[in-house]
């Protein structure tokens, strides 16, 4: 059951990916997740196998009745896919890597527009995610609030009076509220001043980390900047501290930007035209080369120096090159040397039948 | 166990989280102090569990003291300080209660403040500590059920039954 729904999202793509929030050519996605435990279990790392087998079915049973979009959301159980069908949802950015590693039940509902996922037993009780594309901090706080409050109604979470939300990690405790802006900052790489700007974001707080969070690497030059303070400020205040330092940052990357056409447009030109030219004609390339291209092209897009390629198709391909994709898309499992060599056939057939179609306009 | 860089006893036993790994470290007294002031203004690390210990050997803990510290446990859970300060995770909403006066250093590090104020839940804003007990009346009906005290359980079972058909 839960593979079917998974073999249909390969095939659509999420809300946020669809570059059409505000400042969307830096900004690809607000994110802001809550962090929330029900008050008569033991958090997960002293919870019994009974006792998750219980969250998860108290919480499935809640979380199914919030009619929140329009379309029905749809239970996944984690703990029945296999590997392949994990990572998928981690590239979705649907479950984090440890929900994906983790043991035991526990399992995802998610609505079909991809923008709301609830993780059940991560690392708290339950995990709720809002997705919107572009910076919207405003309406991602809107939208799970409302979810949070329609869940509240059914459950009864761990609370303190003084403390707030109790979460397992006191790292979360208070509002359990994190949100996380993803920017596209390679201008600022390029130029050699990315590691200032993050210096400057952990004076205040906040922290940078890569695509796919915590311990990841800064992929096709994706960075996530989110809040660590939880306790202390109301919701809204501590997520628009995040939202705050945005402005300056992309006022640094679009300056950067200008200099490197001012000073370099030859070299940026050449550079973007490389970029795209691989991502059109190699036979096999690896994630890691994929993600630095599609960077580049990315920015080269912004700066209107490739026309032919839409936002929202190069947003997708970002996700569609990842290795569970690739091998969903393909519907076999595929050795490391033939993810490669499909990735580079996929990228292919994607970029030239683009250009055509956009020729026969 | 033997400290990591000296001959000495290990007496403090710091798990690291940053970057979703898990890094595990022995050390005696004097490397901890010296390990966990070290990071101080280090770029990429944000507040840590190790930080804000560090700041708590700042202000005079011994090692004696900690160690104290280290064996109370928590009556609804049965987590023991030491535990939780191994693997950065407690054990359940009680430990919040029952490890106050620890944990709040430790948060005002992490937060800079100490008070919640956000939203608070449409149930139950007054506080968990019936539901809560429903953790530790579970556990001592399964450690009665495993002795075969079935008198006790049988208590237990009635008393959980009651708590989980009130209502707030």
């Amino acid at each position: 059951m839960s593979h079917v729904i998974l073999n249909d999202l390969a095939n659509t793509i999420g809300e946020w990916l669809r570059g059409s929030g505000p400042q969307a050519d830096i900004v690809m996605s607000t994110r802001i997740r809550l962090a929330r435990n029900l008050a008569e279990f033991p958090f997960i790392s002293r919870a019994s196998d009974q006792d998750r087998a219980d969250i998860e079915r108290i919480l499935r049973d809640r979380v199914l009745r919030v009619r929140e979009t329009s379309g029905e959301l749809l239970y996944v159980n984690v703990s029945d896919l296999d590997k392949l069908d994990r990572q998928f949802l981690v590239e979705r950015q649907l479950i984090s890597r440890e929900h994906a590693e983790s043991q035991g039940a526990r399992g995802v509902v998610i609505d079909p527009g991809e923008q709301i996922s609830l993780m059940i037993n991560e690392e708290d009780h339950l995990r709720i995610q809002c997705m919107h594309s572009g910076l919207d901090v405003q309406g991602a706080w809107e939208q799970i609030n409302r979810i949070d409050d329609l869940i509240s109604e059914h459950v009864n979470y761990a609370f303190h009076p003084r403390l707030g939300y109790l979460t397992a990690c006191p790292t979360n405790v208070g509002t359990g509220v994190r949100v996380s802006v993803l920017v596209h900052l390679p201008a600022l790489v390029i130029t050699k001043q990315i590691e200032k700007v993050f210096r400057s974001l952990q004076k205040i707080s906040l922290a940078v980390r890569g695509l796919y969070g915590e311990g990841s690497q800064a992929m096709g030059d994706f960075y996530q900047i989110s809040n660590q303070q939880t306790l202390g400020r109301g919701e809204l205040e501590l997520v628009e501290q995040v939202a705050d330092v945005v402005p300056a940052l992309l006022h640094y990357e679009r300056e950067a930007r200008d200099v490197l056409v001012k000073e370099s447009q030859q070299m940026l030109h050449d550079q973007v035209s490389r970029a795209y030219g691989i991502l059109r004609t190699a036979q096999t390339i690896s994630s890691e080369e994929t993600m630095h291209l599609l960077s580049k092209v990315r920015m080269g897009v912004n700066l209107g120096l490739i026309e032919d390629l839409p936002m929202p198709k190069l947003n997708e391909l970002f996700i569609r090159t990842q290795p569970a994709h690739l091998q969903k898309i393909r519907g076999i499992e595929l050795s490391s040397a033939d993810r490669n060599i499909e990735r580079a056939r996929y990228l292919r057939r994607y970029l030239n039948r683009e250009d055509g179609d956009s020729g026969q306009n | 166990m033997k400290c990591q860089k000296c001959e000495r006893p290990a007496t403090f036993h710091i798990t690291e989280l940053e970057g979703g790994k898990h890094a595990e470290l022995h050390l005696c007294e004097e490397h901890a102090r010296q390990y966990l002031t070290q990071g101080d203004g280090e770029a990429g690390s944000g507040p840590t569990i190790a930080g804000a210990l560090a700041q708590q050997l700042a202000i005079g803990q011994t090692a004696e003291e900690l160690a104290r510290l280290d064996q109370r446990a928590c009556p609804v859970c049965g987590i023991t300080f030491y535990e939780f300060r191994n693997q950065g995770r407690l054990g359940c909403p009680h430990d919040y209660v029952c490890f106050e006066k620890e944990l709040e250093p430790l948060i005002a590090n992490i937060h800079g403040e100490t008070v919640h104020k956000g939203k608070k839940p449409k149930r139950g804003a007054a506080g968990t500590q019936q539901r809560t007990e429903l953790i530790r009346m579970r556990r001592e009906m399964k450690e009665a059920i495993e002795k075969e005290n079935y008198e006790r359980a049988k208590e237990l079972r009635d008393e959980i039954k009651k708590v989980e058909e009130t209502k707030d």
